[in-house]
């Protein structure tokens, strides 16, 4: 099987991996590029525990193919602080307990942060609705809405 | 597998028909990737239209919204003055599966797969929605009820892409919608889909268009059903006879999202509803 040279920016870093074509994006940042914090849950777009931006928008990147990474800039959770400092989202879901086991959370992260950039001042009900594709098996998503609300009050505030 | 990038539709074209095996179609791949993964369907060769110019495009011409093949479900939301000429479009659109899901979703690959429970393809027929095809003869244009054929099945031939879809422009009086039915309120395939587009006069319905999803092998156009609410204000006595056409025009699927009896009935209770809607949004579009 022919492999497939990729030239890639992640978390504003020029990257290039060769991959298979069949390969997901997610198998890309795991294994060729070492980036674990994208997790695995389902690998067919119902958990979102994979979730990354490819040029602003959020998706799951396993349902995007390595290959359609080519010039295109991604943003995964490592690339959400900004080196010891946690960004306000991650310091909220500390504060609030709002993960336990933890899989769930960059995905989460890395959509909560996507949703607050677009609209700073979401409703409850918003919050939820957009995250309806992020799966969490252990908080009950009450603590995750509101470390959500409180990091947009926040943020809202210090602007 | 082989992976293309064609700049032009032509080139598509050409790929998909010299090439044998499985060929598919790479929109924005959240069915492509899915078949892919679970070992359902591993095309030998995959065409990724994303690189063909225009592609990403929503243009607003005089008489008609021509949206690229590669435009995201996201992409048409955002677009102010689409959303306000067909929200029944975009509410169906806007419908499948989760934020993320959205934003690689087309409406090409949404009616390409082919599946009855598709939920943008009501609402597509509902609006009397067009095709650009194009193929090794050259391009053609067909109805977007003319696609689906069977559930997986289109009426695509071999080396032949969907490369646009046509909307009308909305004149004043007109109004569109779309509901379904599921047993959760997100991320959950239709039990029943239903669309209704119309245009009124002095709040008399003159034009309609009736279309259900998810209770028959491909969705459908209900003439019948929009007969019944043509001539009226829709008054309740018009509401129950399109109810009544919309269930006998059912042929559903037995599943553990709904029996035959469930689905035929909410087929009609839909109907209603969204006729409903469809109405208001008419009135209120003057
Ligand atoms: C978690 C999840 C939830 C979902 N929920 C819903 C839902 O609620 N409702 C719903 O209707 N769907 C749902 N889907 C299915 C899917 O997201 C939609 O069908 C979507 O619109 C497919 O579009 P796409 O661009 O991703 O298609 P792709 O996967 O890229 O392509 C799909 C098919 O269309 C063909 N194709 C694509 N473009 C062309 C073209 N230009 N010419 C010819 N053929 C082409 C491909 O060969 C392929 O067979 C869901 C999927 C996931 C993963
Ligand atoms: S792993 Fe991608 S959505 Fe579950
Ligand atoms: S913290 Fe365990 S799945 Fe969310």
């Amino acid at each position: 099987m022919n492999k497939i040279h990729v030239n890639t920016s992640v978390n504003g870093d020029n990257l290039e991996f060769l991959c298979d074509p069949r390969e997901t994006l997610l198998d890309a940042l795991r294994d060729r590029l070492n980036l674990t914090g994208a997790k695995e849950g389902c690998g067919t777009g119902d958990c979102g525990a994979c979730s990354v931006t490819l040029d602003d928008r959020l998706v799951c990147s396993c349902l995007v193919l390595g290959v359609e990474a080519e010039g295109k800039s991604i943003g995964t959770v490592e690339g959400i602080a900004e080196g010891e400092n946690l960004h306000p989202l991650q310091q909220k879901f500390i504060e609030h307990a709002a993960l336990q086991c933890g899989i769930c959370t960059p995905g989460i992260l890395v959509a909560t942060k996507a949703l607050l950039e677009k609209n700073p001042d979401p409703t409850e009900t918003e919050v939820r609705y957009w995250l309806a594709g992020n799966l969490c098996r252990c908080t009950g998503y009450d603590k995750i809405i509101k470390a959500v609300m409180d990091t947009a009050r926040d943020l809202r505030e210090a602007s | 597998m082989e992976y293309h990038k064609p700049g032009s539709f032509e080139e598509a074209t050409e790929l998909a028909n010299k090439n044998a095996g499985i060929i598919r179609f790479l929109a924005g791949g959240t069915d492509v990737l899915v078949q892919l993964r679970s070992d359902i369907i591993t095309p030998d060769v995959l065409i990724d239209m994303k690189y063909i110019n225009g592609v990403k495009d929503i243009i607003e011409n005089d008489d008609e919204w021509q949206i690229g093949v590669a435009v995201s479900g996201a992409e048409m939301s955002e677009h102010e003055k689409l959303a306000q000429e067909w929200p029944g479009i975009i509410e169906a659109m806007d419908l499948i599966g989760s934020t993320q899901v959205q934003g690689r979703a087309t409406l090409a690959g949404n009616l390409c797969n082919g599946s009855p429970a598709a939920d943008s393809v009501p609402s597509l027929i509902a609006a009397a929605a067009q095709v650009s095809i194009t193929g090794p003869k050259g391009v053609r244009k067909i109805n977007v009820e003319d696609v689906p054929i069977g559930p997986g099945k289109t009426s695509l031939k071999k080396g032949e892409v969907l490369s646009a879809i046509h909307l009308p422009k909305r004149t004043n009086n007109q109004g569109d919608a779309y509901l379904r039915f599921i047993p959760r309120t997100e991320m959950d395939i239709a039990v029943v889909g239903c669309a209704v587009s119309l245009e009124i006069k002095n709040e008399i319905i003159i034009k309609a268009r009736v279309s259900l999803g998810a209770v028959a092998p491909t969705a459908l156009l209900l003439e019948n059903a929009a007969e019944k609410i043509i001539g009226s204000k829709l008054e309740n006595k018009a509401l129950e006879h399109l109810a009544e056409e919309a269930s006998k025009a059912c042929n559903p699927i037995n599943d553990k999202r709904g029996t035959i009896e469930f689905r035929t009935h909410v087929a009609g209770v839909l109907a209603k509803r969204t006729a409903k809607i469809a109405y208001d949004r008419a009135r209120e579009n003057k």
